[in-house]
């Protein structure tokens, strides 16, 4: 499936990529003085349409397969091609961007251009709709690679590192009652952790997790620090902020149970559900509170034999 | 069912990800309380909101739910479509208020969370 994102991509590499890069370099030409009749042979081996004519390295004309019917019709296959080629072609210059061949193919109809150097004048490929496609499809392929090849680095990470105990961390801040930026963090280490080859399955539990944890810090706190700390074994997140603390823990893991005020359901929070939809997540969860002091939060996720690191995503 | 039948079904617009109409949605949920959402919506589902603001694309993101539709016409802010494109999520708006969307999307045949089996 093609995303949004792939068509900006495809937007902007034709822009950038220059004609050179996807034209055909083997190019089959002929001489003005051969005749009319060689072609016939030409056209049905190589199975092309159309052939640039060439004097001395330079184009000096193109003829295609209907030059070569209408000949054949006339009886006239005995006379040389310069005096049934095409003169006035339009032309290319190797390093103009893509976009730009892409017009001509749209303005003219043509199905194929010559590319010429800008500097020498000569002839040095030849370029069609196909040409473009394929370049386009394969420069996105290198590119697909390329991340493929971050992911999986990322991925074996672990395995790479010579210690007896590694452990990653990943430290994020969360600014109090910043509603439009609230859910970064959550976002931030979801896409991390994604890019890290983990299952989606477990992803989906940490970030949904930190993401309630997350949205409690901006509701109620003055702010606090989100850490993850990551080993081949689990992943361990912490959550800390400076206050105010909460009373009844007992009470505040009831689900259904809230002291968030109006404004805050309007925002589509603060239902009584935050904490227990965190340990429902969650694999281990231990909550520790002083009644101005702050609240600190820890939360565990196995990534057990079958879950392990490297695995890849598993839905 | 596929988010192209869920636009001809709610008279949507879209918003972003034009180009996915064509994929597949599991299951239906229709809430404006995003805790309620993070703690029973299924992945791959559509959420029907009316919750107008940031809070539902996050949501969205972080339970890998791919289609968001917001009901009773509501039209989103610049920044909410731009976090919407960046996540990959496809954003709808109907004018149907909610009871009549999720119901004329359960009649067509889309389950809720109660009857959806993996």
């Amino acid at each position: 499936m093609i995303g949004e994102r792939d068509i900006t991509k495809v937007q902007e590499l034709v822009y950038e990529m220059k004609v050179e890069q996807v034209m055909t370099k083997d190019i089959i030409s002929v001489s003005p003085h051969s005749l009319m009749i060689e072609l016939r042979d030409l056209l049905r081996e190589k199975r092309i349409s159309g052939v640039p004519v060439v004097d001395e390295g330079r184009l000096v004309g193109l003829v295609s397969i209907e030059d070569f019917i209408k000949c054949l019709a006339e009886g006239e296959i005995d006379i040389p091609i310069k005096d049934r080629m095409s003169i006035n072609i339009k032309t290319l210059y190797n390093n103009e961007p893509l976009v730009q061949a892409v017009e001509e193919f749209d303005r003219t109809g043509y199905g194929r251009f010559p590319v010429i150097d800008r500097e020498s004048g000569e002839l040095v490929g030849i370029i069609t709709k196909g040409d473009i496609v394929r370049g386009l499809l394969k420069k996105i392929e290198i590119e697909y690679h390329a991340e493929e090849i971050h992911r999986y680095r990322a991925s074996h990470f672990f395995e790479d590192i010579v210690a007896d105990k590694t452990t990653l961390i990943f430290q994020y801040k969360v600014i109090s009652k910043d509603f439009n930026r609230a859910g970064q963090t959550s976002s931030g280490l979801k896409k991390t952790l994604r890019r890290m080859g983990m299952p989606s399955k477990v992803i989906r539990r940490v970030a949904i997790a930190t993401y309630e944890a997350e949205m409690n810090i901006v509701v109620f706190t003055d702010g606090g620090q989100i850490t993850a700390r990551i080993t081949p074994q689990e992943i361990r997140i912490d959550i800390v902020d400076s206050g105010p603390g909460i009373p009844d823990i007992e009470k505040a893991m009831q689900p259904g149970f809230s002291t968030a005020p109006d404004w805050i359901r309007e925002l589509g929070f603060g239902a009584g559900m935050g904490l227990p939809n965190i340990k429902k997540c969650s694999d281990q969860m231990n909550l520790d509170s002083t009644v101005g002091k702050g609240t600190h939060l820890e939360i565990t996720f196995n990534l057990n034999e079958k879950m392990k690191l490297g695995s890849g995503n598993d839905s | 069912m596929t988010v192209k039948e869920i636009v001809k079904i709610l008279d949507c617009r879209v918003l972003t990800g034009e180009r996915n109409l064509d994929s597949e949605v599991k299951a239906g949920c229709g809430c404006d309380l995003m805790s309620d959402v993070l703690a029973f919506i299924k992945p791959g589902a559509i959420l029907l909101t009316g919750l107008n603001n940031p809070q539902a694309i996050r949501t969205a993101e972080m339970s890998d739910v791919g289609v968001v539709c917001f009901v009773r016409g509501k039209q989103p802010s610049e920044e909410l479509i731009a976090l919407a494109r960046e996540n990959e999520i496809t954003l709808l708006t109907t004018s149907l208020p909610m009871f009549d969307a999720c119901g004329k999307l359960y009649t067509n045949g889309l389950v809720g969370w109660s009857e959806y089996k993996e």
